[in-house]
């Protein structure tokens, strides 16, 4: 694939892989991104990796606009053929789906939805002819997910479905975006599931809430006292489904500060996985599992 | 050495030049949103130009000081008011210990800068004492400011006198928004990207420091195409990707949204260009229902208009003999 550059204003430079999402054009993003990190550019202030794009700010009182579009260029064909593997992180992520704070948000913003007479997850299960809510959190929750982009808000995951495209579960984003969202709403939009790290507006489908802190900006947390932000760009999650039972324990764990993530090193081949992804993704539970 | 905050106004914040580095988390830079005005507040007190100062929207805060300090206000015309008496803005002026600065009704512009000599004294928190208030980030516990709270000021000196009218910059009517198009334009069909900057749009009442949206203007005709893998169903939905600062990204088609300081780092919409970095001070002193335009510009042009505000800031430092 060839990537499209674009200036953004007199500052940034956009640069879209691929119009389409695919790990394919994440790996050729972040190779990019670390490129452009390890080139130590003069004027270079900010270096952001997407989900099939990426995008540089930069000084141009320090690098002219067109000079960095070409040092950019000359990186873009190493960038594509980069092995596509790392060294990265399983997280597990405890998931109280159907809760009762998320419901009573979604059930304030039904005329912003496609389905008014709908849970969120009612209506997901149908779009994607699961038929019920429990087959449907069992697609969500069974097999593991690819942090493919950090953003929108402080810390917020973008997630990508580790399973064959025909799998994938695709679902549209509200109609009108919401004003609230609960903080540490676990949604979805298009293909993308997410984890809101703030209360806020929001578009994604509400499907569940984690007691999981996953940004703290006052750094107390005791696994988010280095960085504020847990979740960086190629980190893999585990959803694990859990009761009202789990996740009052879990809260009261959390505001004790001694609520311990389950956090396990792990390693991913792009080439492996497309080779073999129900292996690949037994090798990464394991890992986690520790079995 | 404090200011008291009696009244906090509409929403006070602390701001400074902002906190780079940190996009790729979804930590935008935030940071004074007219930042020539900011600037020029601290020149008028003899601070750094990027030390942190009040940013008020609209409404003006009441403030009491608990020692003696210089202050400056800058940015839309909010008429500073010191123990009630009227006094000037764009100038330094001595406080003591008890009095208290009010302000009356916001007559130009949207946002006022009050410096205050030696600092607002917060914590620096990755880099920077701007607040965040999205993500209960900098500043004053992560908040715009409310009535009690009490801020420390660092040691500060005297003022440096005032800033003619002719040497300040604000928005024109209505405001012209320069911008390089870009990004996903190709997206729309040459008679919409015409017609984008024929209308006069509005600021819509949805104008914060996140972004300013703007209505009025004709929906905007797209190219048809299959939707690629991921991107979502309407026309306007991409795969997500970053949202550059000042990034025009136009929802359904409709209203266009340009991302300021507390930007939203990224998300599913295609934008259309951006507002140049020259002009994004302007976008901060805009109220709602105020007419703008989008005038198209070149690189080069843009650079330009770069250039000139630099010039603009040397001419001020100047008359300030800075």
């Amino acid at each position: 694939m060839s990537i499209r550059f674009s200036f953004g204003g007199d500052e940034h430079i956009f640069g879209e892989v691929s119009e389409s999402m695919s790990l394919e054009a994440f790996f050729t993003s972040l190779s990019m991104t670390n490129a452009v990190k390890a080139a130590g550019i003069k004027g270079v202030t900010e270096i952001c990796p997407a989900n099939a794009s990426f995008q540089v700010k930069f000084d141009p009182d320090a690098i002219k606009p067109s000079d960095l579009l070409k040092e950019l260029q000359g990186m873009e064909a190493a960038a594509s053929q980069s092995d596509a593997s790392l060294q990265t992180r399983i997280i597990e992520i405890p998931v109280y789906y159907q809760d009762p704070w998320t419901h009573e948000t979604l059930m304030r913003f039904r005329e912003r939805h496609q389905d008014p007479t709908k849970t969120d997850l009612e209506y997901a299960a149908e779009v994607n002819g699961l038929g019920t809510v429990e087959k449907f959190i069992e697609a969500h929750s069974s097999q593991p997910w690819f942090v493919s982009m950090v953003g929108f808000v402080a810390g917020l995951p973008f997630l990508y479905q580790m399973v064959e495209r025909k799998r994938q579960l695709q679902v549209p984003k509200y109609l009108r975006p919401r004003t609230d969202t609960p903080k540490l709403t676990v949604g979805y939009g298009g293909c993308f599931s997410c984890i809101y790290s703030v209360r806020g507006a929001g578009g994604y489908q509400m499907f569940g809430i984690t007691p999981m802190p996953i940004y703290d900006p006052n750094q107390q947390v005791s696994y988010l006292q280095d960085e504020m932000c847990l979740f960086r760009p190629g980190d893999i999650v585990k959803w694990k489904p859990i009761n009202r039972d789990e996740y009052d324990a879990a809260l009261e764990a959390v505001e004790q500060n001694r609520f311990e993530p389950v956090i396990r090193p792990a390693t991913f081949s792009l080439s492996e996985f497309n080779k073999d992804m129900a292996g690949t993704n037994a090798k990464l539970m394991e890992a986690l599992n520790g079995r | 050495m404090a200011v008291k905050v009696i009244s906090p106004g509409l929403s006070a914040t602390v701001q400074d030049l902002g906190r780079p580095g940190y996009y790729h988390l979804g930590i935008p830079l935030s940071g004074g949103m007219d930042r020539f005005a900011l600037r020029v507040a601290n020149m008028l007190v003899g601070n750094d130009e990027g030390a942190a100062v009040l940013e008020a929207v609209f409404m003006g805060p009441e403030l009491e000081f608990t020692t003696p300090a210089t202050v400056a206000v800058t940015g839309g015309d909010l008429p500073p008011k010191l123990n009630g008496e009227d006094c000037a803005g764009w100038e330094a002026f001595p406080v003591k210990a008890g009095d208290r600065l009010s302000f009356g009704f916001l007559k130009s512009g949207a946002r006022a800068y009050i410096a205050v000599s030696g600092g607002i004294d917060v914590p620096v928190k990755l880099g920077s004492r701007s607040t965040y208030t999205l993500g209960a980030l900098g500043g004053h516990e992560g908040r715009a400011l409310k009535a009690g709270d009490e801020l420390a000021v660092g040691a500060g000196g005297a003022g440096k006198g005032s800033v003619p009218e002719n040497l300040r910059r604000l928005p024109g009517n209505p405001a012209e928004l320069r911008m390089l198009p870009g990004l996903y334009w190709h997206r729309i069909t040459a008679e919409a990207g015409k017609r984008f900057f024929a209308d006069t749009w509005k600021v819509a009442p949805e104008a914060d420091r996140i972004g300013y949206r703007f209505k009025g203007g004709t929906a905007l005709d797209f190219v048809p195409r299959e939707q690629p893998f991921g991107a979502g169903s309407n026309p306007s939905n991409i795969v997500d990707a970053c949202y550059p600062y000042g990034s025009i990204q136009v929802p359904g088609g409709t209203e266009p949204i340009v991302l300021h300081r507390d930007a939203v780092s990224g998300g599913g919409y295609m934008m259309v260009g951006c507002v140049i970095s020259a002009d994004m001070d302007l976008i901060g002193q805009l109220q709602p229902h105020s007419p703008a335009r989008f005038v198209e510009v070149t690189m080069d042009q843009a650079l330009a208009a770069r250039h000139d505000r630099q010039a603009a800031l040397a001419r001020v430092r100047a008359h300030l003999g800075l």
